[in-house]
């Protein structure tokens, strides 16, 4: 264990190493990114200007889902590059390399990169986060801000999980595919907004096969001190982020069955 | 005037048929459309039926027709690159481009209007079937995109989304163009991007903003693009203001046009052909 964390860091640091040979591309990609993602937020605000409140939510409640989901997303987003471009490793045939190490292949896709201009994106969902924190909505106690920071870790694994499965249908379709981006982006842009607003196979889709409101809502409503509006019992909050190693889990023994299955195009 | 125009149709048919290839990619971001537009059309809806009719500035039917349309015309929206114009820029290819016998600009804008075209045909037609026929029949009438109120409402979003596919090849042009400077890197072309996914009425329908904001909304040459022929087809606004729309879209157009024929003449003097 301790030898594949060692193993790791080492990829982790060739890799910030060569990003920074190139400093001023890194820094112009980081703000692009962070426009990008700022451009989002300002779009929420002014549906929060105008409508004021969205199924009884005012605009720092929902900056709480918001920021937790944007953060996890990022750091995902951050560490997950190689299993983001795997399909375009399967087509090359480059994966071969990678199962003839004597490591695993996940530390190894992994260590694969870590892409610090998105870095952008962590700032801007950070900024938001802050603001859902600081703007006097929430009664801190030390429990809520430890909920905070392991949902926003479970929601991190979440997301992983969902790049691994997307990585290990590459496996079958030997490209990656855009379908899995209706899970990602699309699970990014409801998870803003409370999930009663939601239609119920549209809640059932995101909370028990995909477990976004796992992660996201339901933590929140238990920071927030909102009693649950359908229903489930008050421990929910604090118990359902687990769904997001679980997933995770889950998804990589997905990944194993792929690995076996995996024949190379041999180019 | 047609022996001139020649080349150009031909380039934009023959890059037209090429797109068409990409039948898995269309399929594959329609699927991710539609969740997007399901899901906006909640949220909007759920934003409409906690708030007072006083600051909704059209009603829920029209708002939803206008994120279909976003939706299925999303390909039609000047927000990414053409992949091949950046490997000529980044590869030194773009020497041949400078050998042909025709006219550079007119080139790129071929090649934009096939761009903005073949994807959105793919694209375009079952998202309106889905949104416009199999919503009502799933139950969810109240979420369709509904045809437009008039003929002349009809009318007027066909000619209104013409000038918008010219405006949004111009601004796809200026964006490769920058592409000279940056060698291909994508830090100018995200500002680009976000700006047109922001200003357009994407990421939210634009007389959403606040009121403060509408008349620069109206005025930026985004708007062009997809709001103000959406909301001719919605008959948010009347066909009346159709000269309107259509002079400042064609306004836009050729101004837009012009920048971008002046920059392609600085930026050719100063590329550097990369390797041999």
């Amino acid at each position: 264990m301790s030898g594949a964390l060692r193993l790791y860091r080492a990829y982790a640091v060739a890799s910030i190493r060569g990003q920074l040979q190139y400093r001023a591309s890194v820094v112009m990609a980081a703000i692009g990114t962070f426009v990008a993602t700022a451009a989002e937020s300002v779009a929420v605000w002014a549906l929060f200007d105008r409508f004021g409140q969205i199924h009884g939510w005012t605009l720092p409640q929902a900056a709480l889902l918001y920021g937790m989901i944007s953060v996890s997303y990022a750091v995902c987003d951050v560490l997950g590059r190689g299993f983001d471009a795997f399909g375009a490793m399967v087509k090359a045939g480059d994966f071969d390399r990678v199962l003839l190490r004597p490591r695993s292949t996940v530390l190894q896709l992994f260590g694969q990169d870590l892409v610090l201009r998105r870095i952008g994106r962590l700032t801007q969902g950070l900024i938001v986060l802050g603001y859902a924190i600081a703007a006097g909505t929430i009664d801190w106690t030390i429990a809520r801000a430890a909920l905070l920071i392991s949902a926003i870790g479970c929601g991190v694994c979440a997301f992983l999980g969902l790049l691994v499965l997307q990585a290990t249908s590459a496996f079958w379709t030997v490209d990656s595919l855009e379908v899995w981006n209706a899970f990602t982006y699309g699970g990014l842009m409801m998870g803003r907004y409370p999930m009663p607003i939601y239609r119920r196979w549209f809640r059932a889709v995101f909370t028990y096969v995909f477990p976004l409101a796992c992660v996201n809502y339901f933590p929140s409503l238990a920071i927030l001190g909102i009693a649950e509006p359908l229903g489930a019992p008050a421990i929910t909050g604090w118990l359902a982020p687990l769904a997001g190693p679980v997933f995770l889990v889950v998804s990589l023994q997905i990944w194993r069955i792929g690995v076996r299955h995996h024949r190379s195009t041999g180019s | 005037m047609t022996g001139a125009l020649r080349p150009y149709r031909a380039i934009v048919s023959a890059r037209f048929r090429m797109l068409l290839q990409y039948r898995a990619a269309a399929i594959a971001g329609l699927w991710t459309q539609l969740v997007f537009g399901l899901a906006l059309i909640m949220i909007y809806q759920a934003l409409y039926r906690s708030s007072p009719a006083a600051v909704q500035p059209m009603a829920f039917a029209q708002l939803a027709s206008y994120v279909w349309l976003g939706q299925a015309l999303l390909a039609m929206l000047p927000w990414n690159v053409d992949a091949d114009v950046r490997d000529m820029v980044r590869s030194g290819a773009i020497a041949y481009e400078l050998a042909r016998p025709v006219d550079l600009y007119g080139l790129w804008y071929s090649r934009a209007v096939a761009q903005r075209t073949a994807p959105t045909v793919l694209r375009a037609a079952p998202m309106v079937v889905f949104a416009g026929v199999v919503l009502p029949l799933l139950g969810a009438a109240d979420w369709r995109l509904a045809p437009p109120p008039s003929l002349a409402a009809g009318a007027g979003f066909v000619t209104a989304l013409a000038a918008a596919l010219a405006l949004s090849c111009a601004i796809s042009v200026l964006i490769n163009i920058s592409l000279i400077w940056t060698l291909g890197s994508d830090g100018i072309v995200v500002l680009f991007t976000t700006a047109v996914a922001l200003l357009s009425g994407l990421m939210v329908p634009l007389p959403l903003f606040p009121g403060w904001a509408q008349a620069a909304l109206g005025w930026l040459p985004f708007a062009g693009v997809f709001d103000l022929p959406f909301r001719i087809y919605a008959g948010d606004l009347a066909a009346g203001d159709l000269a309107i729309v259509l002079a400042r879209q064609l306004g836009w157009t050729v101004a837009l046009i012009a920048l971008g024929r002046w920059l392609l003449g600085r930026g050719i003097r100063r590329v550097v052909v990369q390797g041999g």
